[in-house]
């Protein structure tokens, strides 16, 4: 394979932003035209890569590497395995699900699809990253357009505060990150920044206990592991339709699977170590995120706390050191991104023809919009781990995994620590955090009917029966993409849990649990 | 014919998944053709199992028709179907209620494409549950029939629609939440999903698990379970769900929900907690016996203090699948004892019982249906004297309340003397046996007040001059259920040779 999918597939939305840039402001057709072609493309290559890669051999494939800064060891060093292929299929399906519903957006598309693109141009580059440096660099180009998306085009009520926390909470997690990074990077004495090759560094246990919660956390806050998730409710709502779907969908991803990529990965004594004790704040997400979602009014709230609660399933998993959990995380982050990104999606064009997002204010929308009605229905089942959709598939695996779950290191915590080590080290400890993350499912449940009982049934306002509309063609076609996908892979896991099974192995490896 | 035989259950469960597909598809305004392609389509399902009927032979032990594929193999669990005689007329109560119920659907006027829809995806759901036979798959069914159903009784249900389809919904899953917990424990300890496999493996279990006992687990996950089908079946005390949601559905999927979905949770029982618990079914058999008691009166009494026809009927249910929860318990008691014969009595009388009241409990709120669309009340008192108005009502409204009492001749006599028979023999049930028929007297009255206050005493004037009469649809949508109550009751054994062999092995 020496045809460069990965760069082509990170490239092309920058180079079909900048390209929209050259368009003058006024010609909106050109510029959506061009983003949608840039879209499709990127889809249509990575479906293309996900289904050539080769499972039986595992391992990173269309790898490309290319010195960068070589007196650093800093390579352009990219490549995709089990593990990030999916995600990398997922962002260009948020992709292009984003620029179909963003068709009708009047306030100056051209910026707002070139930021948006930018954007993915950075996510693109964390998911195939094979190198410290390189993965930082985008990392943060993802995170810069978020201000401005959310700043510019964002919910004039709340954007200044939600675009400048946002930015905060992030730029602090990666640097905190980043110092972890070069501390490796000066410790392993290897002089590089690739990452295969710090995997091989053998840091000692000391080093990897002392620094593995700076990279883990740092990237997880992206992922909204409680404490710091506070950020991305504010966040999601501000945001406009498009970014809430790519900011949730794919975003929260991204911080996950740094975590996962450099956190896990380069420091397995350090994750045998802390997720013991990790694993409590994920249980406070998955539970106590569902009940948050549960007393909102806002639509958009209630599915940004569902959100800290699904993304709290994937960090719970990590935890767990096997290999079902690690595959019901993979699983999860797909399902994850897809549900909510058409969640947002719905409330998108709810909140574009009614005008509030409001639940006591809304009410039997399914006669005006019946597509989304239908959409947003599947999307909170399979939010409720329904099987036959994608959540059940994710959410399975993973409570497998917890079940499974033995501490397998927790010799070395501090005196005062010492209760926690011993309870990790009890059998029933993770069973019973499985038992307890299991409410969130119930509440869940209830959260999601009862926002579709008022959004969508019972009686309509006068004012928005009259001049609620239908959605348009693209929003639905948007709408069947991501219905489709949940429902291809709850029915049919095997078109997915497999690659992510040889995207796993290795890792366990890493943590020599296999 | 040779590729239908092979694939003849993924037939049946597939089948009215594509119906629902294919209706779907077709033009949203033309009402009469959803209608009659959602009926013709769901015929297609009942045509096959009646070839399954055909074809299955009681004698065999095990599974029959069993069909293996792999599905979500990271986990390992796999499209495994099969049937034994137990599960074989519950697949022949569905496919024949799910006809019946959408030609008496024809009257429903507001989004007809929606109602079919989810009527068929309901039937491929609970197809799916009798005859899947890996854990993971039965759970998928399971829950999947709670969609359809909840929508069915969200959308087109009457005033109070949207408490009851929360309370269904909820209920039902904080129950299978449980099950589901207890089922990856299975899956966990024998690193399989396949029902079979824990069949033969999980009762002797003997490692730790969690570093708890292997006994403490089970009895554990037998309450999961448990409490699971209870709240499906339902089981006094966790049957406050059902007048709700039976009351506020649409008549249709009153039928459905009565019908077929409370067996469901029966069939839990025979399919799951006996084979894979025996030891703690055993233990708690006498706690299953004197619920199933608690059901079997209360609900009698609950019944008969109703006004509201429906709620009346409603409760009838709890009383009647009481006793079919008494014969599993018998039968859990003197399973791998010494003397089963008892127990293989009630046993069938419980499955027989499921099948019955499947038909009497569908005809039952068909009728219900049929005078609340003429009369738009439900309420009793507001009923009196109709029989001259509505004659041929009367009398299928009186021979159906005759099988639902248990009168000789009919088949809920058959199956409730069977469940009493076995249950009387085995010393320990003998008391709970004897209270319950506390139950069956009340039967009698809550059955003899329905009838007397909708037909009999002074014709309410209100009505003089409505066209109260059942249309030939109805009859026609009803026929089958009464034609089939006459023959059990006549001659049982065509139904009864099936399920006795199925039972015999199952009670070792």
């Amino acid at each position: 394979m020496n045809f460069p999918f990965l760069t082509i597939i990170t490239f092309t939305p920058l180079a079909a932003g900048l390209l929209i840039l050259l368009f003058p402001a006024e010609r909106k057709d050109e510029v959506r035209v061009t983003a949608l072609a840039a879209a499709v493309i990127a889809t249509a290559l990575s479906l293309f890569v996900y289904f050539t890669y080769n499972s039986a051999a595992g391992g990173y494939q269309f790898i490309e590497k290319y010195d960068w800064v070589p007196q650093f060891g800093i390579s352009y060093h990219v490549g995709v395995d089990g593990m990030s292929l999916p995600l990398v299929l997922l962002t260009s399906v948020v992709m292009l699900t984003g620029v179909l519903i963003s068709w009708g957006l009047d306030d100056r598309p051209r910026e707002f699809f070139a930021f948006l693109f930018i954007l993915a141009t950075g996510v693109f580059g964390v998911f195939v990253a094979l190198d410290l440096f390189h993965l930082f660099f985008f990392y943060e180009i993802a995170v810069f357009p978020m201000y401005l998306l959310i700043a510019i085009w964002g919910w004039a009520k709340t954007r200044e505060y939600a675009a400048m926390k946002l930015t905060l909470y992030l730029f602090i997690g990666s640097v905190v990150s980043l110092v972890g990074a070069l501390a490796m990077y000066y410790t392993s004495g290897l002089n590089t920044f690739d990452m295969l090759r710090l995997a091989e560094a053998n840091f000692s246990p000391e080093f990897q206990r002392l620094w593995f919660p700076f990279v883990f956390f740092g990237f997880a806050i992206l992922g909204g592991i409680f404490p710091f998730h506070n950020w991305s409710p504010d966040g999601h709502v501000a945001a406009p339709t498009a970014v809430s779907m790519f900011h949730a969908g794919v975003l929260m991803k991204l911080g996950a699977f740094a975590a996962l990529r450099v956190g896990i990965m380069l420091l397995p004594e350090g994750a045998r170590f802390h997720m013991p004790w990790i694993v409590l704040l994920t249980l406070v997400n998955v539970v106590y995120g569902s009940f948050i979602a549960m007393v909102q009014k806002d639509l958009k709230y209630m599915i940004g706390f569902s959100s800290v609660s699904h993304m709290g399933l994937v960090a719970m998993a990590f935890t767990t050191l096997n290999r079902e959990g690690y595959v019901g995380a993979g699983l999860q982050m797909f399902s994850h991104g897809v549900m909510t990104a058409l969640f947002f999606a719905c409330v998108g064009m709810i909140y574009d023809r009614a005008h509030t997002r409001m639940m006591p204010e809304l009410g039997g929308i399914s006669k005006k919009m019946p597509w989304v009605a239908v959409a947003f229905i599947i999307g909170g089942f399979t939010s409720m781990g329904m099987p036959g959709l994608s959540g059940f598939v994710a959410e399975l695996p993973i409570f497998l995994g917890v079940w499974k779950a033995k501490a397998v290191d927790v010799s070395g915590y501090p005196q005062w620590l010492s209760w926690l080590a011993n309870m990790a080290q009890q059998p029933w400890y993770f069973p019973a955090i499985a038992l307890i993350s299991a409410i969130a499912i119930v509440v869940t449940a209830a959260y999601v009917l009862r926002a579709v009982q008022k959004v969508f049934f019972g009686e309509i306002s006068p004012e928005h029966d009259h001049h609620v509309g239908d959605v348009t063609v693209l929003d639905k076609t948007a709408l069947s993409i991501l219905v489709g996908l949940m429902i291809l892979i709850g029915l049919y896991p095997t078109i997915m849990a497999p690659l992510i099974e040889t995207g796993v192995m290795p890792i366990l490896k890493l943590l020599k649990v296999a | 014919m040779f590729f239908i035989l092979q694939h003849l259950l993924s037939l049946i469960l597939f089948v009215p998944a594509v119906g629902a597909l294919i209706v779907l598809r077709l033009p949203q305004d033309d009402e009469n053709l959803l209608r009659w392609a959602a009926f013709i389509l769901s015929l297609f399902p009942l045509g096959f199992a009646l070839l399954l009927w055909a074809r299955f032979d009681p004698n065999q032990p095990g599974f029959q028709f069993e069909e293996v594929a792999p599905w979500f193999t990271v986990i390992n669990a796999g499209y495994h179907l099969g049937v034994d005689g137990i599960s074989v007329p519950m697949v022949l109560l569905t496919t024949l209620l799910t006809p019946l119920a959408i030609l008496f659907s024809f009257s429903i006027k507001e989004k007809v494409k929606a109602y079919m829809v989810l009527f068929l995806l309901l039937e491929a759901g609970m197809l799916g549950v009798f005859m899947a036979l890996d854990l993971i798959l039965f759970f998928l069914f399971w829950e999947v029939g709670l969609i359809p159903m909840y929508f069915l009784i969200n959308i087109w249900g009457s005033a109070n629609r949207q408490y009851a389809s929360f309370k269904f919904f909820i209920y039902t899953m904080a129950g299978s939440v449980g099950l589901l917990l207890a089922i990856q424990t299975i899956g966990i300890a024998l690193g399989s999903f396949d029902m079979v496999n824990a069949i033969n493996n999980w009762p002797a279990f003997s490692d730790f698990i969690y570093g708890i006992s292997p006994q403490t687990v089970r009895a554990i996950a037998f309450w999961a379970f448990t409490i699971a089908f209870a709240i499906k079946v339902p089981i006094w005390p966790f049957h406050t769900w059902l007048p709700d949601a039976h009351t506020e559905a649409p008549t249709a999927g009153s039928m459905i929900l009565a019908g077929v979905l409370l067996k469901l949770g029966a069939y839990g029982f025979l399919r799951l907690v006996l084979p894979l618990y025996p030891a703690e079914a055993q233990t708690f058999a006498i706690v299953l016996g004197v619920l199933a008691l608690m059901a079997i009166v209360m609900g009698a009494l609950a019944s008969f203090g109703q006004n509201d026809f429906k709620r009346l009927v409603a409760y009838s249910s709890v009383n009647h699948m009481g006793f079919v929860v008494l014969g599993i318990a018998v039968a859990a008691y003197v399973r791998g004892s010494g003397d089963p014969l008892n127990g293989i009595i009630a046993a069938n009388g419980a499955v027989l019982q499921m099948f019955n009241h499947g038909l009497s409990a569908a005809g039952m709120f068909l009728l219900v249906g049929v005078i609340y669309d003429r009369t738009h009340t439900r309420d009793l008192n507001e009923f009196g004297g109709l029989f001259p108005l509505a004659p041929v009502y009367g009398g299928l409204l009186i021979f159906t309340s005759m099988a639902s009492l248990g009168l000789p001749g009919l088949n809920g006599f058959v199956s409730e003397f069977m469940v009493v028979r076995g249950a009387f023999a085995v010393p320990a049930f003998t008391l709970i046996t004897a209270l319950s028929m506390i139950g069956l007297l009340m039967t009698g009255a809550y059955i003899l007040k329905g009838i007397q206050k909708v037909l009999h005493g002074p014709v309410n004037p209100k009505w003089v001059g409505h066209s109260l009469e059942i249309s030939t649809r109805e009859i026609i949508s009803i026929a089958p259920l009464l034609a089939l109550m006459l023959i059990i009751g006549i001659w049982p054994s065509w139904l009864v040779g099936v399920i006795n062999a199925a039972v015999t092995r199952l009670m070792g």
